[in-house]
C-alpha cells in the first residue's frame, strides 16, 4: 500500500549531521517543511557512541592554520584544502552554538569550555563532554530540534530508494516499519546523513545500523562514491565486542604496551616515549600509523595472544582514580561491564578495529553531490576533509559544520525549485512492487541472510584490512560478486508486513554488498600506499599518479567503475608526514 | 558451566495472534555473551522472524530494553551467564503496547518529552562569539540528569505509568529538571506550568523503581521529588507574596 | 491485489493485573509503605481521642485506659506500631532523594542526609520516654 506525503526537503538519517541540517534549514527559512526519515528513533543514531571529543580551535596559542595543517598532514594530503579551511574556520562557531543549545561540555574551574589533546593534533583543541561527547551532542541536537515545528519526523522509516526525475533528486521511497506501508516522500531536495558502513566488516566499533544505506542510495541513483578504499581502523577496541576505548584514554596519558610491557610505538617512527603525553607523538600519533604499528608488532610476535586474537595492552593505571573517574568514566564503565577489568588497577586488552569511513558520497564544499538536488553530510559524505586518514575528534565537528552547510545549501536550492512532478508516483509504485516480488512474496530461497553477511564480513576483513595486496583485493572483488549472485536466492522466514526486521536486514545487506564492492575496486585500482590504504605490493605514496580522489560510479551491470578527480591544494603542498618530532 | 541455555521469548505477530505466547530456544551459553547476543543467535540461525530492536551493543543507544526474568533490563548489558542454568525469560518492556514479539511502541514518550520543553530557553541569547561560563560545580548540578539515554526502562518499571498512561513519566521529568538545573537556562517557570499539572510530578507516588532500574544512574525518582519540593515552594511563595513573586 | 487490512497498525495492549503489586517484592514494599499511612492516621486519631478523654476528667480517662487494654486494641496498636516504624524508616531513607544538599560543590552522601533524621527521631523518642518514665 502506498502513501504519499510532500515536503520541501527530505533528510535521510536523524543522527548528528541530519539533525544539524534540519535545524539549519529551519533557521535559514522557517517556512520550509523538513522531513527527517530515520530507520531508528533519532536519539538511537550512532553519533551517540562517539566518545572522545570534537575538534575546534579554542585556545590563545592555537590557530586555524595549525588545525588545517594537522588535518591535511593527518589525511596524507588527500584532503581538499579549501574544504579543510572552511571546516577549521566554522568548527569553533558550531561547537559554540552547541554550547548555547545546552551541550554539557566539560569545563575549566573558571567556567570556560575545557579542551583536551587528541591524536595527530599539534595543539590542544578537542572539546569534550567527559568521554560521552557524541552522546551529549546527539541528545542536545535532538532535544533542540524538538522546538522547530517545521521539522516532521518519520521515525522508524527505512528509505529504500531515491526518487529521481528530470535529473534531479526529488524525494525518497521509505518503508514504515510499524505498518510495512511504503511511503513516497517527495521533496525539492534530499540530504543523505545516514552515517558510515562499518558493519561491512566483522570486527567493528560500529552499531548494527551502520550499513551504508545512504551511500548505496546515492550510488544506485548515479552519484559517485569517493575515496572508498580508505577505511579507518581505530587502534584501541576491546576484543570480541569491538567496543571502542576512546583515544581520549591516550590523550589523558595512557600507554600502549606490547607483551613485554614496552611502549612499542617508539619503534615505528612515532617519537620517543615521555612519561607525559606529547602532542603528535607516540600514543598521540594518528590512527592509521598506530593500527599499522600493531600489525607489525604482531608479525614480530610481540603482541599478547588472547582468546579473540592478538591484543596489546592499554595502560591507564598511572593516571590515577580521580582522572579516570572524571575524564574517562565511560571507559571504566565499559571495561568493568564487558571485560570485568578495572582500568585503575589493570591493563586493558585492545586491538585495531574498523571504526570510520573516510570515503563516502562525493560532495562539494556545500554538501552538494553531482546529482542535482541531492546533498550529503557526515560520515555518509566525502567532502573531503579527512583525506586518506581522519584525525580523531574531527568527525564530530565535521558533522556539525557540513550538516549545517548542506542544510543551508539545500534550503537555498529548494526555494528555487518547483513542486515535484507526477512521474515520481510511478517510480514509487515500481519500488513497492520490487519489495514485494524480491522479498515478501518470493517463494523458495536457500541462502541465509546472516550467512551471506558473515561471509562478506570475513572477505572484507581478510582482503581489505589494514594491509592489502593486489591478490587479496582482486579475490575480494570476485567473491563479493558471487555473494551478489547468491543474494538473489535468499530465504525469508518473515513475510509479514508489520515490523519486519528481517526484510530490513536483507535490504541492508544488499546495500553493504554494493558498497563493499566499491571499496574493493577502489582499493584495487589505487596502486600506492597512503594513509589508511596500505598496499604491501606498493608501499610508497605516489603523488604523481594518485594525488587524486577515486570516484566509483555504478555501471550498467551494477559494477563499480573507478575514475579520478584532482585534489584541491591551496596553501599546503604535499610533503612527508612527520610525527614524533 | 553448562554449554547451552534455554531462552523463552515472547512471540506476538499482530497479523495472526490475539495475544502473546512464548517460544523456547536453546542457545549456546558463552561467558562473554549478553542476552542480546542470544537473541541475535536465534534470529541469525534459528528463526529469522524473531523481532527486536538493537543497535550499539554498548549500553548507550537505548534501543534494546526488554524484561528479563521479570526485571526491566538493557539486554546488551545483561549477561546470559548470570541466569545460568536457566531458563531465561525475555519479554517486551511492560506498560507499553506490544507491536511485535519484543518490540513495543514508545512513541508516547516522544510526545511527552517534547511537551516538557527539553531545550535551553532564554529571554535574550548571547551572540555566538561569547560562551556561557559554567563552572564544574554548575555542570555537576544537572549532569546526572543529562545522562538519560531514553531507554524507557524507567517507564517499564513505573506502576503509576502502567495504571495511568497519561502520567508524563520519570525520564521526561528528569530531562525537564536537567534543563531547569542548567545555569544557562531560564525556562524553569515555563516548564513548571506543564509539569505541575495533575499528570505531571504529582502523579508520582514515589515507588522509586525508576531509579533502581536506570542503567545510567540518572535517578529520575530523585528528580521528581526535588521538583515537587520546588513546586511547593513556588506555590507557598505565590501564596505569601501574591504580587511580589515574578 | 493488496489487502489493505494487512497494513493496519495493530498492537497488543497488556492490561495491568489488579495484583501487579504482588509480582515483585519492591512493589509489595511500596504498597505496604502506602498502606502504612492508614495506621499513621489511626495513631493520630487515637492520640486525639486520648486528649479528649483526658480533658473530660479522671473518670473518663480511666475508662479510656481500660478500653486501651482490650485485646483487640492491643493487637491493633501493636500492628500500628510496626507500620508507623516502617513508615518512618522508609520515609527517612527516601529523604536524601528529595533533598540535595551541596557542600563545596559536592553532593552530600545519602547517609549524611538520612542520619540526622534518624538521630533526631532517636533523641526525641528518648526525651519523651524519659518524661514518661520519670513520672
Amino acid at each position: 500500500m502506498l502513501d504519499i506525503s510532500s515536503h520541501d526537503i527530505v533528510l535521510v538519517g536523524g543522527g548528528g549531521a541530519g539533525l544539524r541540517a534540519a535545524i539549519a534549514i529551519s533557521e535559514a527559512n522557517p517556512k520550509l517543511s523538513v522531513a527527517v526519515v530515520s530507520k531508528v528513533y533519532p536519539m538511537r543514531s550512532h553519533t551517540v557512541a562517539a566518545e572522545g571529543g570534537a575538534a575546534g580551535v579554542h585556545l590563545e596559542d592555537d590557530s586555524l592554520d595549525d588545525h588545517a595543517y594537522d588535518t591535511i598532514s593527518g589525511g596524507d594530503w588527500l584532503c581538499d584544502q579549501d574544504a579543510v579551511e572552511a571546516f577549521v574556520k566554522e568548527a569553533p562557531q558550531e561547537l559554540m552554538r552547541l554550547e548555547h543549545w545546552g551541550c554539557p561540555w566539560s569545563r575549566e574551574p573558571d567556567g570556560r569550555v575545557a579542551v583536551r589533546p587528541f591524536g595527530g593534533m599539534k595543539k590542544t583543541r578537542t572539546w569534550f563532554a567527559a568521554d560521552k561527547t557524541g552522546f551529549h551532542m546527539l541528545h542536545t541536537l535532538f532535544q533542540t530540534s524538538l522546538k522547530y515545528d517545521a521539522v516532521v519526523r518519520y521515525d522508524e522509516f527505512y528509505a529504500t530508494r531515491l526518487l529521481v526525475d528530470d535529473g534531479r533528486a526529488q524525494g525518497v521511497v521509505a518503508l514504515e516499519l510499524t505498518t510495512g506501508k511504503v511511503q513516497a516522500i517527495t521533496a525539492k531536495a534530499v540530504i543523505l546523513c545516514t552515517g558510515g558502513c562499518g558493519k561491512i566488516f566483522r570486527f567493528t566499533t560500529n552499531a548494527s545500523i551502520k550499513t551504508g544505506d545512504g551511500m548505496a542510495l546515492a550510488y544506485r541513483a548515479g552519484a559517485p562514491l569517493k575515496d572508498m578504499e580508505f577505511v579507518q581502523y581505530h587502534p584501541t577496541g576491546l576484543p570480541f565486542t569491538g567496543i571502542l576505548i576512546t583515544e581520549a584514554a591516550r590523550a589523558e596519558g595512557g600507554y600502549l604496551l606490547n607483551k613485554d610491557g614496552y611502549r612499542y610505538l617508539q619503534d615505528y617512527n612515532l617519537g620517543t616515549p615521555e612519561p607525559k603525553p606529547v602532542l603528535r607523538t607516540m600514543e598521540l600519533g594518528p590512527r592509521d600509523r598506530l593500527s599499522q604499528a600493531f600489525v607489525k608488532e604482531q608479525e614480530k610476535g610481540r603482541t599478547v595472544e588472547g582468546p579473540y586474537g592478538a591484543v596489546v595492552n592499554l595502560d591507564l593505571r598511572h593516571l590515577g582514580e580521580k582522572t579516570i573517574n572524571t575524564k574517562l568514566p565511560f571507559v571504566r564503565e565499559l571495561c568493568l561491564k564487558y571485560e570485568n577489568i578495572d582500568p585503575i588497577t589493570q591493563l586493558i586488552p585492545v586491538r585495531p578495529v574498523v571504526h570510520y569511513m573516510m570515503g563516502g558520497v562525493h560532495t562539494d564544499i556545500n554538501g552538494a553531490t553531482p546529482l542535482a538536488g541531492l546533498y550529503a553530510a557526515g560520515e555518509t559524505a566525502c567532502v573531503s576533509i579527512n583525506g586518506a586518514n581522519r584525525l580523531g575528534s574531527n568527525s564530530l565537528s565535521e558533522l556539525l559544520v557540513f550538516g549545517a552547510r548542506a542544510g543551508r545549501a539545500a534550503a537555498d536550492y529548494a526555494s528555487g525549485q518547483k513542486a515535484p512532478g507526477r512521474a515520481l508516483l510511478a517510480q514509487a509504485l515500481d519500488e513497492e512492487a520490487r519489495l514485494q516480488t524480491q522479498f515478501l512474496r518470493k517463494t523458495g530461497g536457500r541462502e541465509s541472510i546472516a550467512e551471506l553477511r558473515e561471509e562478506m564480513q570475513k572477505i572484507m576483513e581478510q582482503c581489505a584490512g589494514i594491509y592489502r595486496t593486489h591478490e587479496s583485493l582482486a579475490g575480494a572483488s570476485g567473491k563479493l560478486q558471487e555473494l551478489q549472485e547468491r543474494f538473489k536466492d535468499i530465504r525469508m522466514d518473515d513475510r509479514g508486513h508489520l515490523f519486519n526486521t528481517e526484510l530490513i536486514s536483507a535490504l541492508e545487506l544488499s546495500c553493504m554488498l554494493e558498497v563493499a564492492e566499491t571499496m574493493a575496486e577502489s582499493a584495487l585500482r589505487r596502486t600506492e600506499s597512503r594513509g589508511a590504504h596500505q598496499r604491501t605490493d606498493y608501499p610508497a605514496r605516489d603523488d604523481k599518479n594518485f594525488l587524486a580522489h577515486s570516484l566509483a560510479y555504478r555501471d550498467a551491470e551494477g559494477r563499480p567503475r573507478v575514475e579520478y578527480a584532482p585534489v584541491t591544494i591551496t596553501r599546503w603542498p604535499p610533503a612527508e608526514r612527520v610525527y614524533g618530532k | 558451566m553448562a554449554n547451552r541455555i534455554t531462552i523463552e521469548v515472547t512471540r506476538y505477530d499482530p497479523a495472526q495472534d490475539e495475544k502473546p505466547r512464548f517460544d523456547s530456544f536453546e542457545v549456546p551459553l558463552r561467558k562473554e555473551w549478553v542476552v542480546l547476543d542470544a537473541l541475535n543467535y536465534i534470529k541469525d540461525h534459528l528463526d529469522g522472524s524473531l523481532t527486536f530492536r538493537w543497535s550499539c551493543r554498548m549500553g548507550v543507544c537505548g534501543s534494546c530494553g526488554m524484561t528479563v526474568n521479570g526485571v526491566p533490563k538493557l539486554t546488551c548489558a545483561t549477561f546470559l551467564s548470570d541466569y545460568a542454568p536457566g531458563p531465561v525469560r525475555v519479554e517486551p518492556m511492560k506498560n507499553f503496547p506490544v507491536l511485535k514479539d519484543l518490540v513495543v511502541d514508545t512513541s508516547d514518550f516522544l510526545v511527552k518529552l517534547e511537551k516538557s520543553k527539553p531545550w535551553i530557553i532564554r529571554k535574550v541569547e548571547k551572540p555566538l562569539d561569547e560562551e556561557y561560563f559554567q563552572t564544574p560545580e554548575q555542570l555537576e548540578a544537572y549532569k546526572q540528569y543529562s545522562m538519560c539515554i531514553n531507554c524507557m526502562l524507567c517507564y517499564a518499571a513505573c506502576p503509576v505509568y502502567g495504571l495511568d498512561p497519561l502520567f508524563i513519566g520519570p525520564a521526561a521529568i528528569a530531562l525537564a529538571q536537567r534543563y531547569n538545573m542548567d545555569s544557562r537556562d531560564e525556562g524553569a517557570s515555563e516548564r513548571m506550568d506543564i509539569l505541575s499539572q495533575h499528570d505531571g510530578i504529582w502523579g508520582c507516588t514515589f515507588v522509586g523503581e525508576c531509579t533502581q532500574v536506570c542503567p545510567k544512574h540518572v535517578d529520575p525518582a530523585g528528580a521528581i521529588q526535588q521538583y515537587k519540593l520546588t513546586a511547593t515552594m513556588e506555590w507557598v511563595k505565590a501564596l505569601v507574596l501574591p504580587r511580589g513573586s515574578e | 491485489m493488496i489487502n489493505p487490512t494487512e497494513y493496519l497498525p495493530k498492537s497488543y495492549h497488556p492490561r495491568v493485573s489488579t495484583y501487579w503489586w504482588l509480582t515483585r517484592w519492591v512493589y509489595l514494599k511500596f504498597i505496604l509503605r502506602e498502606a502504612s499511612s492508614v495506621f499513621v492516621a489511626w495513631t493520630v486519631i487515637l492520640t486525639l481521642l486520648q486528649i479528649r478523654a483526658l480533658a473530660a476528667g479522671p473518670a473518663r480517662y480511666a475508662e479510656f485506659q481500660d478500653w486501651l487494654r482490650s485485646p483487640l486494641l492491643l493487637v491493633l496498636n501493636a500492628v500500628s506500631l510496626f507500620f508507623v516504624v516502617f513508615h518512618a524508616v522508609t520515609w527517612f531513607n527516601l529523604a536524601p532523594k528529595a533533598m540535595v544538599v551541596r557542600v563545596g560543590g559536592r553532593r552530600l552522601p545519602n547517609l549524611a542526609i538520612s542520619a540526622p533524621n534518624f538521630a533526631a527521631w532517636a533523641v526525641l523518642s528518648a526525651a519523651i520516654a524519659w518524661i514518661l518514665m520519670r513520672g
